[in-house]
């Protein structure tokens, strides 16, 4: 497998990182006009092939790759090449960005201002900045963001301009472009919009495969895409999507460019401006249509304080380096390389390895504030804890956290108490202080009103908006946690069996967090080390035992994962008991919901996540991937075929019921 | 040893060359009478023109540098003034004062005339390790009475090839694995002999014919346990008959190209095969090597010039039986034989194709905003097949050295690079000369011809925004291609060390694979601790209809390396590894060796490499020819 070397973990000792420094300062204290009026020269790529955007688009309609392409079409479409080439360059059309750099001085303007608005500060690591100054001259650069808001992308450009680097050419949903004007002005300022899905559509597909090699091989601008393909509404990290990824590696695997620079991006929010937005949408509120006059409305939350934002631009990462060793570049010497090739199953199985790798040095650079902490034991209380003990609490969380190598934000030399405080203050829409208590606050059931369906409607949203929060800090915990799971289940201190349920949970999971495919035996073992270090857990050779101190940390750890497990065996129990072995997937989500309702009205559940639309997609792609379900199409329709008996045993090992089988697995 | 016959003959000799270098720097100077010499051979090949006047003696020691390229009395130097300078009166620039050379090598290397490192002055003998003889192999070789010597110098002298490492090592003096004996067959038939006593009593023979090796093909193994026999091919150098109605020529393959080209001249002939070696380099080392000529385009390279082959093989003599100018026989034995790189027999007569003397040279050049622009040029020229004898395209790079070697002009005082800016950019406008490069081109046949050939390509050029830049560019660079061998000693002299390679690509290739292994050598150097930037540079060497062979150039300064052979070798594997990577072949002309083995699966697959494997089983069962290259 070529996961095993590209991504190694042993050294997830405390990283050392850079500092941060707040760029709205400086805003506010100097004009937003002259800034966004400033003398713009970035420094640009040394082997720029100068050309303007108009040109662009020529040099790609007239690149080799896409006539090969639209010959191809013409042939077998019977169309003349003519028809089709037109039908290339209306593609183009839609999709093609016009940077403009009044465009982005009018942003730059109008963002200084909302930015100040919105943030008490907005903190960069300059070393990061310098980095990818240096990276830009020198080989083509990809810029890949985490994406949580609507906020990263701008933010993005605003502080290119802002450091003086070359603007970035932004790869975005079209759904932008139903909103006439907002897509036109993000057109101007970079966008480029590709439609959400174009699978057999082998035009559009080549006029955008080599619209984007286009800008990367000519250094035409740094290309900014979102790895996770969407933003993500539970700030979980997403699993990555690799076809743009596998577009700008292969420029370089064809020996078209030197080198590329990958540039990982952590961009985290103290608060989300789309938080109960997010919620309501995992809970069946549609989606708005993003519509110019919904953005509009968010002018009201201008208002509101949403702390602080932290941007950390990762160390570039060479493709050149990565692919050392694991992609043999020969293999393209025999083809012409404008004809194109699907990938090889391992350039594939590479780009994916990257892709995750690429996801967690996000994940690692990402800011957590107490808040996440503090949300996190929030939610395990749902009646509220007393400050005294929250602060007991929060204070060992924040050891166990840094040990595991988290990146904490937490205000220097301030009593805990007193950061609990200043937090609940930022969040006071999601908990409070109450009788000496702190917990989470519901919207007020007004009344007689509200059905009793609604009541609960509305504890899911602050449940899953304060999700949201714990959930940023996952990504630190989830290794060590699900050996937790692991240990208590496995019910031995082998640790071969203790393996074979860290395997399983890592498989079942997979959709949940970011495991790194084919990784099993490092996630293990980092998760050993972990442990170890912090003294909860004993590892010999043969065992993985907990240690006399180890009680709280692996109980705190399991609970962390309770609200996936229960919510998993909630989906496995909804196919098993509630419907036929044939179900229309468009109706699974809805169903889930409905079924997972009922629970919670007669009281027999008490986790809100199993409301969630996205833990349960997650829930089923896993049973697809274990085989427990099966999608068959048959026209338009996708239905779901459920092996009863086989989502049955696996909601009994969710539950721990059963001991998972003990495949033959002699790797450790 | 230097008698006073030695010294005019080494005159005659050093007019033979100047005419030779005329070939391609001005018109012939009038004719030259060259003695017949009575030498004797047992062979009953009927004889003619059995010119014995050659221009690298028996004894190599007696004109030729032992640690260094070429002729002991031509080399550069910096003088007093720290101006460089060429000595000799071989070349036309010997004897010249080269002003610029300094300020590009300083400002190119980071070197300093102050810092030197001189190479040890002479040969050790002492150091030289006694030879492990066969006894009875040598005696009878004396009874068949054919030449012989266990001197140390005649065997350190064929013990390498011109690789940077082993002249590096002959600089410090230290000497590695070395021939046991020497041998001169003066014949075919001395050959057989050889061959028969050497499989007779389990000798190991490696043919050695101009020793101009780039590939470590003339090292011998240090596994090597049996004695080592160096067959030294430099007196089998006649031509035997010339065939003037088939235009063909029989020569004996210990030929050097020199000796070649001035007797077919005599008779009004050529091959028309002119690799930069040309001056060194045997028939019998083209044949092995696969050898490519400058002028290919017009003569074709060493696979399309030979009619016919004899090679003595430890199985006995393969040749064909006619010489039909083309068979459908199976597969062509003539290519076992070329690119054997002497591991199945020695190569002793070949039958070469000859032209007709042509009647007019021109020389040229076209200057190009840049090299992507030049290198769509030469695509241009090679899809009409309208390519000249040579054109070649020197990157920016290569282009300012050049420039650096320009002999004494007006303006010393100007900086290198003023003058240049001052010259290019008053001359051609626009032109950025970090950015520019440089085509030359040489022209060959009538005259009428030569100049509708010569507005053609320029045509070309012009659209592709190439400048004429005049005839003496294009002379001067050609006249280079004889002298860059003998600036790497001088670099040498002063901590820089570098190398050149080669390779074959298809042309939608070319530039990324230029760019890349570029970039690729930079980046190597720095990560190895080079302490400033290399040299890395290329041009384009050959047109073909698919494709260009393009040449690297490679040096840096390596003060402060600890072992900076090994950090050598790592760059230009490294190098090697970008070029297969980026679609280039493993060697376009310089042959596998032992330095290019290691990819030899890779390049040919298994099967491939298997049947050259039992090949080699079915005619050299016991590995007499043991050198141990490409397999
Ligand atoms: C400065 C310089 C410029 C060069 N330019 C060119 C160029 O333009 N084009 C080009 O093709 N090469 C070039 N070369 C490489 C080299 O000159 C060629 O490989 C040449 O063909 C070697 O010939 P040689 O007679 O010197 O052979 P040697 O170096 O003596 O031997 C080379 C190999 O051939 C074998 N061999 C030699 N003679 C025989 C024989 N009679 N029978 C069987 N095996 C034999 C040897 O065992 C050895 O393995 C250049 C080298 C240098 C140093």
């Amino acid at each position: 497998m070529a996961s095993k070397v590209i991504y190694s973990l042993r050294d997830s000792t405390p990283k050392k990182r850079d500092d941060f420094e707040d760029i709205l300062e400086e805003r506010r204290n100097s004009s937003d006009l002259r800034y966004a009026l400033k003398c713009y020269t970035p420094a640009v790529y040394r082997n720029l092939v100068p050309c303007k955007s108009s040109m662009l688009k020529n040099l790609v309609l007239q690149s080799e790759p896409l006539r090969y392409v639209i010959e191809q079409v013409s042939a077998e479409s019977g169309e003349s090449r003519e028809v089709v080439q037109e039908e290339a360059s209306q593609v183009l059309e839609e999709m093609a960005h016009r940077l403009q750099l009044s465009t982005v001085r009018f942003f730059a303007f109008t963002l200084s201002k909302a930015f100040k608005a919105l943030y008490r500060s907005v903190r960069v690591n300059e070393e990061g900045i310098q980095r990818l100054q240096q990276a830009i001259q020198e080989h083509p650069v990809v810029l890949l963001p985490s994406h949580r808001s609507y906020i990263d992308f701008l933010m993005m450009s605003y502080l290119l301009f802002t450091y003086d680097l070359a603007l970035p050419v932004i790869a975005a949903g079209m759904d932008f472009i139903s909103m006439k004007f907002v897509g036109e002005m993000l057109r101007m300022s970079g966008a480029f919009f590709i439609r959400r899905s174009f699978g057999g559509d082998r035009l559009y597909w080549a006029v955008f495969s080599e619209y984007v090699k286009t800008i990367l091989r000519n250094g035409y601008a740094p290309i900014e895409f979102f790895l996770e393909g969407t933003r993500s509404r539970t700030a979980k990290s997403l699993t990555p999507k690799t076809g743009l990824l596998n577009i700008v590696m292969e420029p370089f695997f064809k020996g078209e460019v030197f080198d590329v620079n990958l540039v990982p991006v952590s961009i985290s929010y103290e608060r989300i401006l789309e938080e109960s937005l997010y919620a309501r949408e995992l809970l069946g509120v549609p989606k708005p249509k993003e519509s110019t006059s919904g953005l509009l409305k968010a002018r009201r939350i201008l208002s509101e304080d949403f702390g602080t934002m932290h941007v950390y631009f990762g160390a570039p990462v060479s493709v050149r380096s990565l692919a050392q060793s694991h992609i043999n570049r020969s293999q393209y010497n025999l083809v012409p390389r404008h004809i194109p090739q699907r990938p090889a199953a391992d350039t594939q199985a590479f780009v994916n390895d990257v892709a995750f790798h690429l996801v967690r040095l996000q994940e690692e650079n990402m800011v957590l504030k107490p808040w996440a902490l503090i949300s996190t034991l929030l939610l395990k209380n749902p009646d509220g804890v007393e400050l005294s003990t929250l602060t007991q609490q929060v204070d060992w969380l924040r050891r166990l956290a840094l040990s595991f190598g988290a990146f904490l934000d937490w205000p220097d030399g301030e009593p805990c108490s007193k950061v609990i405080s200043s937090s609940l203050t930022t969040h006071r829409n999601l908990a409070g202080v109450s009788g000496g208590r702190v917990r989470l606050v519901f919207p007020e059931a007004s009344g007689a009103g509200l059905s009793a369906e609604e009541a609960e409607f509305n504890r899911a949203v602050t449940v899953l908006s304060c999700g949201s929060y714990r959930n940023q800090m996952l990504h630190v915990f989830v290794r060590p946690a699900l050996l937790a799971v692991a240990m208590h289940s496995a019910n031995s201190s082998r640790r071969d069996e203790i393996y074979n349920c860290f395997d399983f949970l890592r498989n079942i999971f997979s959709n949940e967090f970011i495991l790194c495919p084919g990784a099993s035996v490092q996630d293990f073992e980092e998760a050993c080390y972990l442990l170890v270090k912090c003294g909860a857990v004993q590892e010999s050779q043969q065992e993985v035992v907990m240690s006399s101190s180890g009680q709280a940390t692996l109980s705190f750890l399991c609970s962390l994962m309770e609200p996936f497990l229960q919510g998993y065996q909630v989906v496995c129990r909804y196919l098993c008991e509630d419907t036929q072995e044939d179900l229309p997937e468009k109706n699974f989500v809805p169903a889930v919901r409905n079924f997972a309702l009922r629970l919670i009205l007669a009281g027999s559940l008490k986790c809100y996540e199993a409301l969630s639309s996205d833990l349960q997609k997650n829930a089923l792609a896993a049973l697809i991937r274990l085989k427990a379900v099966k999608k068959v199409k048959t026209g338009d329709q996708v239905t779901l075929k459920i092996n009863k008996m086989a989502v049955n045993s696996l909601e009994d090992m969710l539950g721990g019921k059963i001991p998972t089988q003990k495949p033959v697995l002699a790797r450790l | 040893m230097a008698s006073n016959t030695d010294i005019s003959e080494r005159q005659r000799s050093a007019r033979q060359r100047l005419r030779i270098i005329a070939g391609h720097l001005q018109k012939s100077e009038g004719n030259e009478h060259t003695a017949l010499s009575a030498q004797e051979c047992k062979a009953e090949t009927p004889r003619s023109n059995a010119a014995k006047v050659t221009a690298v003696p028996k004894r190599r020691q007696e004109i030729l540098k032992w640690n260094g390229w070429g002729y002991s009395d031509s080399r550069f130097f910096f003088n007093k003034k720290g101006q460089a300078e060429f000595t000799g009166r071989r070349y036309r620039l010997s004897g010249l004062i080269l002003p610029s050379l300094k300020d590009w090598f300083e400002g190119t290397f980071g070197a300093n005339l102050q810092h030197k490192t001189p190479a040890t002055a002479s040969l050790n003998v002492s150091a030289v390790p006694p030879p492990n003889l066969n006894e009875l192999f040598v005696e009878e070789l004396k009874t068949a009475g054919v030449a012989l010597s266990t001197d140390p110098e005649d065997r350190v002298f064929r013990s390498h090839g011109h690789c940077l490492h082993e002249i590096f090592a002959l600089r410090e003096g230290r000497i590695g694995k070395i021939p046991d004996l020497v041998v001169w067959p003066s014949c075919h038939d001395d050959v057989v002999k050889i061959v028969e006593l050497a499989c007779k009593h389990n000798v190991c023979l490696i043919p050695y014919g101009g020793g101009t090796s780039v590939s470590s093909a003339l090292e011998c193994p240090p596994e090597e346990t049996r004695s080592i026999v160096s067959l030294d091919t430099s007196q089998m150098n006649r031509i035997l008959w010339i065939d003037e109605k088939n235009l063909t020529a029989h020569v004996e393959a210990g030929i050097i190209g020199q000796d070649l080209e001035r007797q077919l001249n005599e008779s009004g002939y050529c091959t028309g095969h002119e690799p930069d070696s040309m001056e060194f380099s045997s028939l019998g080392g083209w044949v092995a090597t696969r050898a490519s000529g400058m002028k290919k385009n017009i003569y074709g390279n060493i696979e399309d010039l030979v009619v016919h082959i004899k090679m003595v093989t430890p199985r006995g003599v393969i040749e064909k039986s006619c010489q039909g100018p083309r068979l459908s026989t199976g597969p062509d034995i003539h290519h076992f034989i070329l690119g054997s790189e002497g591991t199945l027999g020695v190569v002793t007569e070949v039958t070469m194709k000859i032209r007709p003397l042509p009647e007019y040279q021109k020389y040229g050049s076209v200057v190009f905003p840049n090299f992507q622009q030049g290198v769509a040029c030469l695509r241009e020229v090679a899809k009409q097949r309208c390519a000249p004898a040579s054109i070649r395209l020197m990157d920016n790079e290569q282009f300012q050295f050049g420039h650096a070697l320009k002999p004494q002009v007006s303006s010393i005082f100007t900086s290198f690079l003023e003058g240049l800016k001052k010259f290019y950019i008053t001359k051609f406008k626009g032109f950025d000369p970090h950015h520019l490069c440089v085509a030359t081109l040489l022209f060959e046949g009538d005259r009428e011809k030569v100049l509708q050939h010569e507005k053609q390509v320029y045509d070309i050029a012009a659209k592709f925004g190439g400048l004429a830049a005049g005839e003496d560019n294009g002379q001067r660079g050609y006249m280079l291609t004889f002298v860059i061998a003998y600036l790497r000693d001088l670099g040498m002299d002063y901590y820089v060390i570098g190398e050149s390679f080669e390779t074959s690509v298809p042309w939608d290739r070319v530039l990324d694979l230029c760019r890349n292994v570029k970039e690729r050598i930079v980046r190597e150097c720095k990560e190895r601790g080079v302490q400033f930037p290399p040299l890395s540079t290329c041009r384009v060497t050959q047109t073909y209809d698919a494709g260009a062979c393009v040449y690297f150039y490679f040096a840096f300064n390596y003060r402060g390396l600890s072992d900076p052979i090994h950090v050598y070798e790592q760059v230009e594997h490294a190098a090697r590894e970008e070029i297969l990577a980026n679609g280039g072949s493993l060697s376009h002309h310089h042959g596998v060796g032992k330095l290019r083995k290691e990819w030899m699966r890779e390049t040919v697959s298994n099967v491939g490499l298997g049947m050259l494997k039992s090949v080699k089983e079915y005619v050299d069962p016991n590995n007499i020819f043991g050198n141990r290259n490409l397999l």
